[in-house]
């Protein structure tokens, strides 16, 4: 079975929610709807305080080139354009909206379960169209989705990868939208290969995951071109350099991005939210969460609306607020701290982890035994122990020569060091100050 | 670590009875003593004996000494190691020797008359406890014989069988004379995964490759590679010390070169040195070239592949 080459971990699967059919969450009362929900540069708020919106008008407009707009996800008057807490712990601009108890749609936008198999759009209506409606990379990353499809004449693609993987423990969003919308998806997935004009498509399943994969190869089997691919269960599988190069064999050079090496990633969830905004003029206002987790009662899969607090969900799935000791924005891997419930759920949020107290707890820091261990699990080929050093005396020059910038932030050297040392926090530390030298030399 | 060890440690106990336990007993304790006075009073911290490593120290250390050492030698064997060989450099994982071979080296040289006369081994209830019989080892059996000028059929009469010294029937230091219970030590490390496969493959097959060679060009004045694998602290080093995770190189290429160059110099030491055993010197002058062999880098994502 095909698997990435260097490194590699096996944490416990812990895949709690896998069962769970996805649920429609309740709309709030207020919800609040950061501006920045995307990598790059926050979008501009085009409403003010007391506007009435409609569910799926445009609130707010990305003008830089990397940047996406933002939609309402709710009927409602704007209560008011504020900074708010965002789940990161920053105060970020937000709209907050008063939901009111009538929903409305834009008139243009089909929102019949009907799936629609007729592409009819040209590959640049399909961009613009992903450009306008918001769609982002809903893996985690949530890169504006059409900026990828902008391909310079100087590039040759020949491959689409999508992205099945879900190589994160305890999540299960992906696996869920994969069983219950495969049909959608794989529309979402033609209408790419559409705007990226190349015939062929890959998209990789880690094999823990067999239900999903069996469904999609009923489903690709009627369409050209279109393979799924079983991969191993080793994490991280579904890290877009690792993917691409378990699938094709390519690796993409450092500092360099896949269209490089010919192909462009995307996760099955964007797939699915490509679907509804090319076939069903809808824009990114809801997605998939987990809620899952050991104080979880009902580990749970919901499809929520963007805006909606966390709390809302906790509440829905049950949890043990008590016996937890830590709730997570994402997966146990790469997923960070959240600083309080009442965060929105966002574009990127593919699942909220609540965490036992007795493993939340840090252990204590042993020495560094030189083991070594960190540099064999390294997906990048990186001494992690090294890096942890050059960090930690900010050795920015060296921590450059020595690849940090490399570095995905898997914590796959975490989850192996028998010390406990937390060495992906000194290598984040380090890559801050690195990169900012990078880019301070580049200005002169 | 330590439950890798047993194996050695009870044919030691078979063939060297109540020495080997005075001696492997009196080496942790002291190990485990100086490590906590060191830490707590030199480098005023609070002292961590339950990592376990000075107990490893102090077994590699008994293991390396004749089972009838005095006490006192033992106890200051434990003091370099621990003192001088590990704490002075910061601690755990900071020395950059193996500690229990600088406590070893040091003993050898400043003791040779106690380090170098190793009692006989008697199997435990099959004969009276006799204190005072000592003999070579097979090597220097070997060593002072050629020296001599005696031929090698004469002297490979006068050593153990091979099954003697797989088991441990033969003269030597406490915890080194059965190649075959170290092994099977070795092959739960490997097994474990406390270890990697690097080291013990390449120290092993330069050790058969080069001696190989030598033993083809005149078997009458150089011994057999077989010979060479079973005796002396072999496989100890083999497997217990040359693979010490804090004194080798972190990256596979590395490894490979440490244990080739350890494996050339044993053979050299054993051949042409003034010593018949030469394993632990061997590990401790790699030792000093592991800094070195760090800045070989490992393979990096995304080196071999060229962008379109």
């Amino acid at each position: 079975m095909k698997t990435f080459r260097l490194g590699g971990i096996h944490p416990k699967e812990n895949k709690l929610s896998a069962g769970a059919s996805i649920e429609t969450m309740e709309f709030p009362k207020r919800a609040v709807v950061p501006v920045a929900q995307h990598l790059g540069v926050p979008a501009n708020v085009i409403v003010k305080k007391g506007d009435m919106v409609k569910t799926g008008q445009m609130i707010a407009k990305g003008e830089a080139f990397i940047s996406a707009n933002v939609h309402s996800p709710f009927t409602g008057k704007v209560f008011r354009v504020d900074d708010v807490l965002d789940s990161s712990g920053f105060r970020r601009k937000a709209v907050i909206i008063d939901v009111a108890e009538e929903e409305e749609w834009v008139e243009n936008i089909d929102t019949s379960k009907e799936i629609n198999q007729d592409i009819k759009l040209s590959p640049k209506e399909i961009v613009d169209k992903i450009h306008e409606l918001g769609i982002v990379g809903m893996g985690g990353a949530t890169f504006p989705t059409h900026v990828k499809y902008m391909v310079p004449d100087s590039k040759k693609v020949d491959y689409l990868i999508i992205n099945g993987v879900e190589c994160e423990p305890y999540l299960t969003s992906d696996h869920r939208l994969m069983l219950e919308h495969g049909e959608e998806m794989m529309i979402g997935v033609r209408i790419l290969m559409i705007a990226l004009k190349v015939n062929k498509c890959i998209i990789g399943v880690e094999n823990n995951k067999p239900d999903a994969i069996a469904h999609l190869r009923d489903i690709a089997a009627k369409y050209q071109g279109i393979t799924v691919e079983p991969l191993k269960v080793q994490y991280p599988q579904g890290g877009e350099k690792q993917l691409i190069d378990a699938l094709l064999r390519r690796q993409v050079p450092a500092g360099k991005l896949p269209l490089d090496v010919g192909c462009v990633v995307n996760n099955v969830g964007t797939c699915f939210a490509v679907y509804e905004a090319v076939q069903k003029n809808k824009p990114l206002i809801e997605r998939i969460v987990t809620v899952t987790g050991k104080t979880v009662k009902k580990p749970s899969n919901f499809l929520t609306r963007i805006g909606t607090p966390v709390s809302m969900l906790l509440e829905k799935a049950e949890a043990d607020l008590e016996a937890t000791g830590k709730i997570i924005n994402g997966g146990p891997m790469m997923g960070k701290a959240l600083v309080n419930t009442e965060v929105p759920v966002t574009k990127g949020t593919s699942g909220i982890l609540l965490m036992k107290k007795s493993e939340s707890k840090r252990e204590k820091e042993g020495n560094c035994i030189r083991c070594s261990k960190c540099t064999s699990v390294c997906p990048q080929g990186l001494e992690p122990h090294l890096l942890k050093i050059l960090s930690k005396q900010q050795e920015n020059e060296s921590c450059e020569q020595e690849r940090i910038m490399d570095c995905i932030e898997c914590g796959s050297c975490v989850y192996t060091c028998p010390a406990n040392i937390p060495l992906l926090d000194y290598i984040r530390m380090g890559k801050a100050n690195t990169g900012m030298m990078i880019r301070n030399r580049s200005k002169k | 670590m330590v439950i890798a060890m047993l194996p050695a440690l009870v044919v030691s106990f078979y063939y060297f009875g109540l020495g080997a336990v005075k001696v492997t007993l009196t080496a942790v304790a002291a190990s485990l003593f100086f490590e906590w006075i060191i830490t707590k009073y030199l480098l005023k911290q609070q002292p961590e004996l339950q990592d376990g490593s000075a107990v490893i120290t102090g077994i590699l250390l008994a293991f390396n000494v004749p089972s009838n050492l005095p006490v006192w030698i033992i106890i200051m064997g434990a003091l370099v190691a621990i003192g001088i060989g590990k704490m002075s450099f910061g601690g755990l994982g900071k020395n950059p020797f193996n500690p229990a071979l600088v406590g070893r080296v040091f003993l050898l040289i400043s003791f040779p008359v106690q380090m170098t006369s190793w009692p006989k081994p008697v199997p435990m209830f099959k004969a009276p406890m006799l204190d005072a019989v000592t003999g070579p080892t097979p090597l220097g059996i070997i060593k002072e014989g050629l020296d001599k000028g005696d031929s090698m059929s004469d002297l490979m009469s006068k050593v153990p069988s091979y099954v003697d010294m797989l088991l441990g029937n033969s003269g030597g230091s406490l915890g080194e004379v059965s190649a075959l219970f170290l092994l099977l030590g070795g092959l739960y490390l490997l097994f474990r995964k406390v270890i990697t496969w690097h080291i013990p493959v390449s120290f092993l097959g330069t050790v058969l490759v080069f001696s190989g060679i030598l033993w083809l060009v005149d078997p009458t004045q150089y011994v057999n590679p077989l010979f060479h694998l079973v005796t002396g602290g072999m496989m100890l080093g083999v497997f217990f010390m040359a693979t010490d995770m804090v004194t080798s190189p972190m990256t596979p290429l590395g490894q490979l070169i440490f244990g080739a160059g350890v494996g050339l110099l044993t053979i050299i030491i054993r051949v042409w040195g003034a010593y018949p055993e030469g394993v632990s010197f061997a590990i401790l002058i790699m030792n000093a070239f592991v800094p070195l062999l760090n800045r070989i880098k490992p393979k990096r994502f995304g080196d071999a592949v060229k962008a379109n």
